[in-house]
């Protein structure tokens, strides 16, 4: 997700000063318990403290689900507060307005801006603290400030005298947070830009980590919820007599969403729900299906749509021969590890939930509302996440955790099954977008023009609105922003609701869209006769970031040289959240059509480094989940059901099909980009160029499709 | 009441013979890292030990492990084999989310103790069963490698 909110020096200040009063949920003690507790810890603000045994505990807001943010918030503060990394530890926070994203304005983790948005405050939380140390050291010496420096935890006078953070915890205490503390030259780093283990692996490794299904509580009751299984369809009658005569089996409750059991576990609550006799009204979606969907969509890229861009004229070049091409994608399912799951506890006047949630924040209000209770009232907890992936940014599970917990008046652990999961109607849109590409004689572009038919995320969201042009910037990205010299330029975009929900899923429109404009620049290339590799160069000239990335992916694979028999490479690059991103992949297909990635090298220029080692397996770990998609994501529609259920109908990608791969990034003192995200985009536009290489043919469609791919 | 042993203690429940182990060892026993996942025996992130052979505890019910040894993530550091892929596993710094990781754990773990040099073609034998969302397919690999030549196993 992007917005357009920066982070302001007054926004940071703010933050700060509230949080310095001990205003912060979480933070607050009685007049009288703060000056006691002053002695024996420093809080100079939300996101740290220092304990006088010296060890230093960051407090982050943001939601780990693998992407390694409770080490890499940490470093940042660390960094600056000149910290001993061996006596840091990590802190998941609770929701609360001191702990908004700045790139977002609320309490998220997602769009790839946790470290983008936490550069800057998360440094200076950790320098303020310095500076206050430091003063504490010079005024206990008697010294100047300016006469001290510190390193690892300690605060060193020039003439050798040493205090240990630890011991200046009371005196800083006592001093006020500084506005404008001074941050490092990033030459002065010493944990920034460096390997450091991760803090979450061992908890990850011994089974201790928590995740939202983790939770129990004394009293709780598990419960399992049956939507309808047409999207807007409704319970209409229900007969849970078997549903009751189960052991275990507590409660049967029709919701707003459908009818829940709820257990002393899950076994009993899934036996119940297995002999429930629900009859649904099916509602409108009912003649629903995957071919409709994409006769929608492909129709409406016959006509004119929404114009994002316009360059020069399209309508007015020349060209000497045109490519017109259609690229689709299909719906996908997120497929986390955990399936979805919340634990709500309604009391009376107040809520506390338990989940693996990235929206912390909106989960506070919207909790509130659906329980009747102050905002304040509500306590969230957020748990480790069994995978994200833009999944849990949503409400779906929280929401209808509370209202169980409120029906039942229980403490309840909704659970949702792989299928019930899989299944919820949170998608990553179909699309479809219709290329018309001109070129002149010598095969250089001379016109382009993309119409992309899709459903809106923005409109899905519940939190933001489609501008009054009708744009739909997530359905664009990666095809509006094409960075290509090339002229008479035109983007438009139609927005299309065949009746399934759309959802944010990792890359989120660059998924599918770089995919699409990727595989038409390798289209052109071909119909230039020229490289792929040398054509993408040629237009790249005033694009220096990505013909970096192009050229050293390009360089790392031995781009021209030779590969064992069978095997060919296709190659495409991305800028998406700020980094840009370009992959070569080595493929080879058999003669039934199977694909087989042996190798992918990939190049990535994401500004200045926090954790390369996080960086490299974030990259990996995109390149794993774009290849999971290229080859097998799709959810299908019938008679407005969702066909797929489980790892069977939903394959994923298993150890014995992982390609070697290798990440190279490019030094740079540019500000950070994001990691989590911008590793996909380009995987799937190399693997089917690669392919084309291989076979002659042209994949436009995802996911690919052996059989098209068979030898005749 | 059915008896069987759990991370070495003995433990006699009275649940329905055929609740799922998985859900025995979550939800009545409270031990929490075995993971559930796919519930139909296609993802491994419910992989336990019976008897030293990992089994998926979503689709074995609670009477195919009575009196047997039931194993868990949880006292895999006292084995010698399990202590081993634990520390690969750290040194590595294998997890992403984590979510999986328990079950490669135990499935690494019953793949050393049954061949201590695994050929890449025996890794994916024994590890395709349990996927990864994140994709540390190939940081999994390097610690079976690892823990392999920690405990002598030929290269």
């Amino acid at each position: 997700m992007k917005t357009t909110f920066k982070p302001s020096r007054r926004s940071f200040l703010k933050a700060s000063a509230v949080s310095g009063g001990g205003l912060v949920i979480g933070f607050v003690l009685p007049a009288a318990g703060r000056l006691a507790e002053a002695a024996t810890q420093f809080k100079p603000n939300a996101f740290l403290r220092v304990a006088s045994n010296g060890r230093v505990t960051v407090v982050c807001g943001l939601s780990e689900m693998g992407q390694g943010v409770l080490t890499a918030i940490p470093m940042l503060v660390a960094e600056e507060l000149d910290a001993d990394w061996t006596k840091v530890s990590v802190e998941q926070a609770p929701a609360d307005k001191a702990y908004a994203n700045p790139m977002f304005g609320i309490q998220a983790t997602g769009g790839s801006t946790s470290v983008r948005g936490h550069w800057e405050p998360m440094r200076k939380a950790g320098a303020a603290a310095r500076e206050m140390l430091v003063a504490a050291a010079a005024a206990a010496w008697k010294a100047k400030p300016e006469d001290c420096r510190t390193h690892k935890g300690v605060v060193i006078h020039k003439r050798g005298r040493r205090l240990s953070y630890g011991r200046l915890v009371a005196r800083a205490s006592k001093l006020s947070v500084p506005a404008e503390p001074k941050l490092k030259d990033p030459r002065d780093f010493t944990i920034l830009g460096h390997d450091l283990k991760r803090l979450d692996t061992p908890p990850k490794v011994n089974g201790s980590a928590k995740f939202g299904l983790d939770v129990r509580l004394r009293g709780m009751l598990t419960a399992v919820l049956t939507r309808p299984p047409v999207l807007g369809g409704k319970t209409l009658s229900f007969d849970d007599s078997k549903a009751r005569a189960i052991p275990g089996v507590k409660q049967v409750l029709q919701t707003p969403h459908g009818v829940a059991v709820l257990a002393d576990g899950y076994w009993a609550a899934k036996k119940g729900r297995d002999v429930l006799e629900i009859k649904w009204d099916d509602g409108p979606n009912v003649g629903l299906s995957s071919d409709v969907v994409s006769r929608t969509l492909t129709d409406a890229t016959t006509q004119e749509g929404k114009v994002a861009r316009n360059d020069g004229d399209f309508a007015a070049a020349k060209p000497a021969r045109t490519l017109d091409v259609i690229y689709e994608a299909p719906y996908l399912a997120h497929a986390c590890m955990e399936p979805m799951n919340c634990t709500a506890w309604v009391k009376p006047g107040s809520v506390e939930i338990w989940a693996g949630t990235q929206a912390p924040g909106p989960t506070k209000a919207i909790v509130a509302n659906v329980a009747g209770v102050d905002p304040g009232k509500v306590k969230v907890h957020t748990m480790y996440l069994g995978g994200g992936f833009g999944r849990r940014f949503a409400p779906d599970f929280t929401i209808d955790a509370t209202i169980l917990s409120k029906m039942s008046g229980q403490p309840v652990k909704l659970i949702y099954s792989r299928e019930d999961d899989m299944r919820a109607y949170y998608y990553r849109p179909a699309s479809v977008t219709r290329f018309t590409a001109g070129l002149d004689a010598g095969g250089n572009p001379v016109s382009f023009r993309a119409r992309v038919a899709s459903p809106s995320i923005m409109a899905a969201s519940g939190s933001m609105k489609i501008p009054p042009s009708g744009i739909d910037k997530f359905a664009l990205e990666g095809i509006e922003d094409l960075p290509y010299d090339i002229p008479n330029l035109r983007v438009e975009y139609s927005r299309q609701e065949p009746g399934v929900q759309v959802w944010f899923w990792r890359s989120v429109g660059h998924s599918q869209n770089i995919f699409f404009s990727e595989s038409l620049i390798d289209e052109m290339a071909h119909a230039a006769g020229k490289d792929p590799f040398e054509y993408r160069r040629a237009l790249l000239g005033k694009q220096p970031r990505y013909k970096g990335v192009l050229e050293l992916a390009a360089a790392k694979a031995g781009w021209g040289s030779p590969l064992p028999a069978g095997v060919q490479r296709g190659i495409a690059v991305a800028q998406s959240f700020g980094s840009y991103v370009a992959e070569v992949a080595e493929v080879s297909v058999d003669d039934d059509g199977q694909v087989k990635v042996q190798r992918v090298v990939a190049a990535v220029d994401c500004g200045m480094t926090v954790n390369p080692e996080i960086i490299r397996r974030q990259i990996e770990s995109a390149i794993v989940y774009g290849l999971t998609a290229a080859l097998y994501g799709r959810i299908t529609l019938k008679d407005g059901k969702v066909e797929q259920g489980n790892f069977d109908s939903y394959p994923v990608l298993r150890i014995n099909e992982m390609p070697k791969v290798e990440v190279h990034i490019v030094p740079s003192v540019e500000k950070p980009g994001g990691i989590g995200e911008p590793g996909l985009p380009a995987l799937a536009p190399a693997v089917t160029g690669a392919i084309f290489a291989a076979t002659g043919k042209r994949v436009r469609s995802l996911p690919i499709d052996p059989d098209m791919l068979k030898k005749a | 009441m059915i008896s069987l042993t759990v991370n070495g203690k003995n433990k006699r429940l009275d649940v329905d013979p055929d609740t799922p182990l998985l859900w025995v060892l979550r939800d009545t026993l409270g031990i929490t890292g075995p993971k559930f996942g796919c519930g139909v025996q296609l993802c491994g992130a419910c992989t336990v030990h019976i008897d030293g052979q990992p089994v998926r505890s979503c689709g074995t019910p609670v009477s195919a492990a009575a009196g047997k040894h039931v194993l868990t993530v949880e006292a895999l550091h006292y084995t010698r084999v399990g202590k081993v892929v634990l520390k690969a596993w750290l040194e590595n710094d294998v997890p992403q989310c984590g979510y999986c990781q328990s079950g490669q754990i135990m499935s690494a773990t019953a793949l050393l103790t049954e061949n201590r040099s695994p050929s890449d073609a025996d890794i994916d034998s024994a590890m395709s069963g349990n996927v990864c969302r994140c994709g540390t397919y190939n940081q999994i690999r390097a610690a079976i490698k690892d823990a392999s030549a920690a405990l002598g196993g030929r290269r």
